[in-house]
């Protein structure tokens, strides 16, 4: 599997870390609620097709990368900076 | 035989080796299939279950027959093909799976037990008594069955890995993959070449067809020159591309020449991770055999191979040769033969309506339905319209058709569709994302089909990569239509074999398929057809086509099992090549690393560090009383440990304050500068996280410490919070971890240590515990620290890694004339026991800061990652198991790490557990064990007695519960 790092081109997988769905970019504000936390701490769909996750590139330029990707297809889609993807967010 | 005049050996390089002891003489070019043909040994091996004689049934990587053990002792290497090992001088090449010997195996008895060892019979027969299944039944039938053995030792060769990168990889050097690659190489494309054989070609080195008026072998030769002097090409000969992966990313492996093998250092295979924009699969076609009675005898062979034979090797493999089958794949192995001068017997061509026009006995329509002889082919029998003809015969070339190769093509799940026209599989458009097929693994058979399918090919991948195609014309050559009229096994009694390596023969699958097992995975675990190392190359679609018919279906609609990497059997070893010993994990050293071997340190691992345990002293032998007189070192005098493994994490920028407010529960925004503050991390599901101090080293400059284990997780966390959650604060962070050498004085002495050393001296007034700033040894920039991990007054100092040696060396040498010196891990670790102070040991990943008794320093006044969910309610029930000491009041004294807690009077089983216990040390200082443990209420449950049992070493004693901190509770030792 290979990721298109936005500044370093594309690189092979290992040389990143896997984190998790993206959602946890949209943390909630401290009174949010119980619900809203659960959702952004533990709830998760586990599609098979299209989903959003976090891999930072470790091995790299340390950047958060937000990737889409198919999980069945294993196709990586686009691959955006997490800092891009959070301001676009707020 | 060998034959004169012909083939690709070098008549003047005479190559001898050996096989099950005999000495023979072969050729440079040979492989030990062919040298041994040469001699006429056709009884090569074993069957694996029936233990049948056999011989070189093909002559490439599919062989499923002649697999020999090469090597003795460590360097042993079993189940190697006779078909692929290229001879050189000194081989010793071994038979397998017999006993004694190659000619007179007493497990041949298992043949005329057939009858009970069919399909299943495993299942079938040994299933009572059941304990006699381990015992007895599993490891006799282990013994009769099987392949060649490893040794059983450490393998000792050498193996490597390694990356390439191209815009092109084309898969196979025959007549597509040249054309693919040469116009993709004429276009400007960096193009990889592999081929699995020796040289390139493929099949053009074994038939007799010209390309532009030049003998096919030689037109490769020429196309093959022209590539190799190209810059933007690399040729990968005996590389055999094992895999397709995500991305554009192969696997490959390379097998080195002997020559260059056997070398001292060099490696004997290499494993390659070829990452390409694009890829032609050009790898070809096999051929396959047909199932009839004794199809499996030494002398029967593919016809392919019997070409490949003679026009390469220049050798008959018989001296009366006869041929079968349904395509003019026959007819041509014919016309060779008799062009060498070798007697043909026979052609019998399955086909109703086929002409011959060839001078030899013709039998159209026929079909050989057995065959006979002890130890080699003897005979064949031909069933004809008239009745059956027997004919002496040393080597039946047969042909069932030709099976494209389209294996990696599949390596992602695809599944390949059935072409009629050529009764074979064929690979669909797509399958592997920019992998297209080209050639015969394309169904495309004649010479002049691949050729112009290979340009088409690599102008399809060209396009892909935006590259425009340069003008190629396909050369001229033979465009012969393929027929074959399908035919899979010859109706008949007895056996006929459909995968010759794991012995299962037509009867089996249509057994399965009356025992109900239709699927075809099913019939594939139930017979174990195309299991064994050759996958089934020679013989899948075959034993499908039967359970097709048995179970009335159609082929397509039968289906075909998964196609799995890797394309040939791969060393684990090549695989995992510089990942054994020292290999398997990244060593760190700290720059004190010298120095502690040379005071004769034991180093232990700490995540990828190594670090000391203890510093032993004249006399010492055992680790305990080098660690109790390191600890005593330190309260009473001074002791020095290098710490510079703690994650340091350099935090600069306006708005570094408010990153660290944020990820720690605590402020550090109103930290004075020049001060330090511990600090603790949660996760945001409200678990602790990390702990460590952070100095404020200027107004907008922080240095974090972080603990060793959780260096990079933090560092990963932080690049998060800024990055992810707040990318509009202006702050930036790098690891320095490496960049510091930082060294623990620590004891009631350090000051007089470090003033003796430091340019400016130390007061308690213009240092006081907490402290943080920059200090010089003789004129050396230094940061000092006035922090404690003892307990005892303390600073931990910290040079550029460079003089990290030279000081650990000073400070030690200067501490030993105080009465201290050095301390390693055993001693730091009883100290902070002592202390109470927390490791990973505590902060394991389910503790809360309520559980170390640290609610408190989540400020109220900020939000900070994990506030909201460490007030769950579930995260802040006082019923939790929270943090405290542990003393030893019953007849064992000794606590142990990892045992549970239960109230005086339960039993010790898990419903009753109150707790476990986290650490443990002997404390010389107190002199008795101590604990660290989490207990329900524990807090509240000071002074109460309980018991601790240890399941595992089978410990039970009684234990007081106490405060966490065993000495020196007013901390009136680190600030004096």
């Amino acid at each position: 599997m290979r990721i298109i790092c936005p500044h370093c081109g594309a690189r092979d997988r290992r040389e990143f870390t896997y984190q998790g769905d993206a959602v946890a970019l949209e943390r909630p504000a401290p009174d949010a609620g119980g619900a809203a936390w659960d959702d952004y701490l533990h709830n998760r769909e586990n599609p098979a097709g299209v989903t959003r996750d976090l891999w930072y590139h470790e091995q790299g330029c340390g950047a958060w990368l937000v990737v889409t990707r198919n999980t069945v297809t294993h196709a990586v889609l686009t691959t955006d900076l997490a800092a891009t993807v959070r301001e676009g967010l707020a | 035989m060998r034959l004169d005049g012909k083939g690709q050996i070098d008549r003047n390089s005479p190559v001898s080796f050996s096989f099950d002891g005999r000495r023979y003489q072969g050729f440079a070019g040979d492989t030990l299939a062919s040298a041994l043909l040469a001699h006429d040994v056709r009884l090569v091996a074993r069957s694996f279950k029936y233990h049948r004689p056999r011989g070189v049934l093909t002559a490439g990587s599919e062989e499923p027959n002649a697999l020999v053990t090469v090597g003795q002792g460590a360097a042993q290497d079993p189940n190697i093909r006779a078909t692929t090992l290229e001879l050189f001088d000194g081989l010793e090449a071994r038979s397998q799976n017999r006993w004694p010997s190659l000619e007179w195996d007493l497990l041949a008895l298992n043949d005329l037990g057939a009858p009970f060892l069919g399909a299943g019979f495993y299942y079938k027969t040994f299933m009572w008594p059941r304990a006699f299944w381990e015992k007895l039944y599993e490891p006799v039938i282990r013994r009769a069955a099987g392949l060649g053995a490893l040794s059983g030792q450490h393998n000792a060769d050498t193996y490597e890995r390694a990356h390439a990168h191209c815009d092109l990889l084309v898969i196979g050097a025959g007549p597509a993959g040249l054309m693919a690659a040469k116009l993709a190489a004429d276009s400007g494309a960096d193009v990889i070449l592999c081929d699995e054989d020796t040289r390139t070609g493929g099949r053009l080195n074994a038939d007799t067809q010209e390309i532009d008026g030049l003998p096919g072998a030689l037109w490769a030769e020429e196309i093959t020159a022209e590539l190799a002097a190209m810059e933007n090409v690399r040729i990968m000969t005996r590389t055999t591309v094992t895999g397709a992966y995500d991305g554009g990313t192969y696997g490959a492996l390379e097998r080195l020449p002997h020559a260059v093998a056997s070398r001292k250092g060099a490696p004997k295979e290499t494993f390659w991770r070829i990452v390409a924009g694009q890829a032609v699969l050009a790898a070809g076609a096999l051929e396959r055999p047909v199932a009839f009675r004794n199809n499996d005898r030494p002398g029967i062979m593919m016809a392919s191979a019997v070409r490949a034979y003679v026009n390469r090797w220049a050798v008959s493999p018989g001296r009366a040769v006869t041929l079968f089958g349904n395509t003019d794949s026959i007819h041509r192995t014919a016309a060779d033969l008799i062009d060498a001068g070798v007697h043909v017997a026979a052609l019998i061509d399955a086909r109703p309506d086929a002409t011959c026009d060839l001078d030899l006995r013709f039998y159209p329509g026929g079909q050989v339905c057995d065959s006979a002889g002890r130890k080699g082919l003897e005979a064949i029998s031909i069933a004809t319209p008239s009745g059956i003809d027997k004919i002496q015969t040393d080597c039946l070339a047969m042909s069932g058709g030709w099976n494209p190769s389209v294996h990696l093509t599949c390596h992602m799940n695809g599944r390949p569709v059935w072409n009629p026209e050529i009764a074979a599989f064929v690979p669909q458009p797509g399958m592997v994302p920019g992998l297209t097929a080209a050639g015969a693994c394309n169904g495309q058979f004649s010479t002049h089909q691949c050729l112009t399918d290979g340009l088409t090919a690599a102008t399809t991948a060209l396009q892909a990569l935006g590259r425009r195609a340069a003008a190629l014309k396909s050369p001229r050559a033979e465009d012969t239509p393929y027929a074959i009229t399908p035919l899979w096994s010859v109706p008949g009694k007895g056996r006929a074999w459909l995968d010759f390596q794991n012995d299962v023969t037509v009867k089996d699958v249509k057994q399965a398929a009356t025992e109900n097992f239709r699927s075809v995975e099913h019939m594939k675990r139930y017979t174990t057809q195309g299991m064994a190392t050759d996958q089934g190359k020679s013989s899948n679609t075959a034993a499908l086509a039967v359970l097709a018919d048995a179970t009335g279906r159609s082929i397509p609609g039968t289906g075909t099992t998964t196609f799995r990497p890797p394309y040939v059997p791969t060393a684990i070893a090549a695989m995992g090549a510089h990942a054994q010993g020292t290999g398997f994990a990244p060593q760190r050293f700290t720059t004190s690393h010298r120095a502690s071997l040379d005071a004769g340190a034991p180093m232990i691992e700490a995540g990828l560090w190594y670090r000391p345990s203890v510093f032993p002293a004249p006399g010492e032998t055992h680790w305990r009383q080098s660690c109790d007189r390191e600890v005593g070192m330190v309260r009473n005098a001074v002791g020095v440990c290098d710490v510079s493994t703690l994650g340091k994490i350099d935090i600069q920028g306006p708005d570094a304050a408010k990153l660290l407010d944020f990820v720690y529960t605590n402020r550090f925004s109103s930290l004075k500068p020049g001060r330090c503050r511990y600090g603790l991390m949660l996760r945001e599901d409200g678990h602790v996280m990390d702990d460590g101090t952070t100095a404020r080293l200027g107004e907008h400059h922080y240095v974090m410490t972080t603990t060793t284990a959780a260096a990079a997780q933090v560092m990963r966390h932080l690049e998060f919070t800024h990055q992810a959650l707040h990318p509009e604060w202006d702050v930036s962070l790098i690891s320095v971890t490496e960049q510091w050498a930082q060294f623990a004085v620590a004891g009631p002495k350090s000051r007089d240590l470090l003033n003796g050393l430091l340019d400016k001296p130390l007061s308690n007034d213009n240092f006081p515990f907490m402290a943080c700033g920059p200090a010089s040894i003789k004129g050396t920039k230094a940061r000092l620290f006035r922090i404690s991990f003892s307990g005892e007054q303390a600073y931990e100092i910290a040079v550029p890694a460079r003089f990290g040696d030279s000081l650990f060396r000073q400070l030690v040498a200067r501490a030993e004339t105080l009465d201290g010196g050095a301390y390693g891990m055993e001693a730091l670790n009883v100290l902070r026991i002592e202390k109470g102070f927390l490791t990973h040991a505590e902060l394991h990943g389910r503790t809360t800061a309520f559980d170390l008794g640290m609610a408190r320093m989540i400020s109220d006044a900020k939000d900070c990652i994990g506030k909201t969910a460490a007030q769950r309610p579930g995260l802040t029930d006082p019923d939790r198991e929270q943090l405290v000491g542990l003393k030893p009041v019953g007849a064992i004294k000794q606590l142990t790490a990892g045992a549970h807690l239960f109230t005086a009077g339960d039993a010790p089983t898990r419903e009753n557990a109150q707790g476990y216990v986290t650490s443990v040390a002997f404390s010389p200082t107190l002199g008795h064990f101590m604990g660290l443990a989490f207990v329900q209420r524990g807090p509240a449950r000071l002074g109460e007695v309980i018991t601790l049992v240890d399941h595992l070493r089978g410990i039970t004693t009684r234990v007081e519960i106490c405060d966490p901190v065993f000495f020196d509770q007013d901390g009136g030792r680190a600030r004096g």
